[in-house]
């Protein structure tokens, strides 16, 4: 008897018709996109969506009386739902609807930092950090005096875990922020370990999940983080609509962050009281449109099977390494492939990136060149920029073949 | 070949392959150092005069970085020899991108145009001459130093 396992295998090429921007060609080219940790495409699953939900259920939520409202409420609170079940909350009113990651962790550092923190204090980022999980910190420790300072790397682009007891020394640690999985190296850190760290300090976690949470499954009662943020945009759904998970019982004493509409409970010329979770942080209209289109996205990517994406990611990791290694000249930068996600940051030694993005482009091949918004990072490596292929659902072997093509084709052009 | 085919065409390449007036001057007379810390492209500019203290009679780049920055600086090197600082202080960046003659997006922009600013920042510190607005937009995001 031969053991069947249940999990059927991702056909990207069958996916990747899901998607109508794979229709059209880049400078007379199919469009190679490997792109996909810098934002994903959609598929007709989620535009669908989005339009039916305008032409048919659109309203302003929850304080209407009539019908249209009630209706689109219920799509809202819907899509909250699924958003929650992504991640594993363990209820839905700790899952705030944001405009993207960045306000998320803006929100925390704001809303909880401005209030928690003091001179004395210490705010642990990594040196892997996308700025976004770094900036808001490194600001919120200047305005309240606290200590900022990072979990520096080994060669390798991973955490050194080894310097967490010197860190300790600095002061009383009262925030961790790290991001689950790189987007400029793909290395996939040890959050689970931060955060028991974190709780042993007496420090809250922080989970940068933007590039983590359209790959790999998120579990934020597992990892025992307190809070966690990630963005549609990167999971096939629309832009300008994000989440922040978060314990309720910090949420509930934090102070608001955006105010005005919605997020109260009275107002009076004295005094304002403020709304239960989660709408206390969420004022005026919020993307609503968006937030629908967010759940169906959430739909699309568990139907396909987060699991499915991840194998399937890993398997084009493998093949891609495989295959760079015969261009000449390729630098790559990260940990080995079990321990990372579907992202390549090389160089082609001495050429530029952005001339090397620049020629690929000239054959419809879609990569990023620069310092994918880690400068710190890049300052580790030495180097001002990277380019950077990623991957998604979507993504066929035949793009990172082009990608090969294309790269020799780029040192023939510019090399010596 | 389409106009983007044309981006490294040629007198590109060979301007970052060949590039004119590489090098640098000991007693430079004006001498000034741009970086596009976006992408990392790094130009250092020296400039000697004539003896009429206007003329430029020597002008060399060193520094490292994209094709366009680099040819699009081998290209300035070359077109400003011989001019007076006022007359290249005030060189329209057209004439530049002019000599360039690909059509460039943005972010390439940037790059073809760091050369230049350097330039003209050299030219400001050693002789006074403005500093022209118009490009203060496509430099804003350059460390002029």
């Amino acid at each position: 008897m031969v053991a069947v396992t249940a999990q059927t295998k991702l056909d990207a090429g069958r996916l990747r018709a899901d998607f109508p921007i794979f229709e059209q060609e880049i400078r007379g080219k199919p469009l190679a996109y490997l792109d996909s940790a810098v934002s994903s495409h959609k598929p007709r699953q989620v535009l669908d969506k989005l339009r039916s939900f305008y032409e048919t259920s659109y309203a302003n939520v929850h304080r209407g009386v009539y019908t249209l409202s009630e209706i689109a409420t219920a799509e809202y609170e819907g899509a909250r739902e699924k958003v929650a079940q992504l991640v594993n909350a363990p209820e839905a009113r700790e899952l705030i609807f944001t405009h993207g990651a960045t306000e998320s962790i803006n929100l925390v550092a704001y809303a909880w930092g401005l209030d928690n923190l003091a001179p004395g204090d210490v705010i642990v980022v990594t040196e892997l950090e996308h700025h976004s999980n770094f900036v808001p910190w490194q600001y919120i420790a200047k305005r309240t005096g606290a200590t900022f300072t990072a979990i520096p790397l080994n060669e390798h682009g991973e955490l050194r875990l080894d310097m967490l007891d010197e860190i300790a020394r600095l002061g009383n640690v009262k925030v961790v922020a790290n991001n689950l999985v790189s987007n400029a190296l793909g290395t996939i850190n040890p959050v689970e370990r931060l955060a028991a760290w974190a709780h042993e300090q007496g420090a809250i976690m922080v989970v940068d999940a933007a590039q983590a949470a359209p790959h790999h499954a998120i579990d934020v009662q597992q990892l025992d983080c307190d809070f966690l943020a990630f963005s549609s945009h990167k999971m096939c759904g629309p832009t300008s609509v994000g989440a922040l998970w978060g314990r309720a019982s910090l949420l509930e004493t934090m102070a608001p962050f955006n105010l005005g509409g919605h997020m109260i409970r009275s107002v009076t010329l004295e005094e304002t009281t403020w709304g239960q979770l989660p709408y206390k942080f969420e004022a005026g209209t919020q993307p609503i449109a968006e937030a629908v289109g967010f759940g169906a996205a959430v739909d699309y990517v568990t139907d396909v099977g987060i699991e499915a994406i991840e194998e399937h990611e890993r398997e084009l990791l493998v093949y891609a390494l495989d295959r760079l290694a015969d261009v000449p000249g390729f630098v790559g930068y990260g940990p080995s492939p079990d321990r990372r996600a579907g992202i390549i940051s090389f160089n082609i030694e001495g050429i530029h990136p952005h001339d090397v993005a620049q020629v690929l482009d000239m054959d419809g091949i879609a990569i990023r060149a620069g310092h994918h918004c880690c400068q710190p990072l890049m300052a580790k490596l030495g180097v001002a920029a990277t380019n950077r292929a990623s991957f998604y659902l979507y993504t066929i072997p035949e793009e990172i073949d082009r990608l090969v093509e294309g790269l020799h084709k780029v040192n023939k052009l510019l090399g010596p | 070949m389409s106009e983007f085919d044309q981006m490294y065409r040629e007198v590109i390449l060979d301007h970052y392959k060949n590039p004119r007036g590489h090098g640098e001057l000991a007693d430079a007379d004006a001498h000034a150092e741009g970086q596009n810390p976006l992408c990392g492209d790094e130009v250092s500019i020296f400039v000697a005069f004539g003896e009429d203290g206007d003329t430029i009679d020597e002008v060399k780049f060193s520094g490292r970085g994209c094709a366009i920055s680099q040819a699009a600086t081998s290209m300035l090197m070359e077109m400003v020899q011989g001019r007076s600082a006022g007359e290249v202080a005030s060189l329209p960046r057209d004439e530049l991108l002019d000599e360039i003659g690909i059509p460039l997006t943005p972010v390439r922009l940037k790059c073809a145009l760091l050369g230049l600013s350097t330039l003209k920042l050299a030219l400001h510190k050693a002789k006074g001459t403005p500093l022209p607005e118009e490009w203060a937009g496509a430099s804003g995001d350059l460390d002029l130093k």
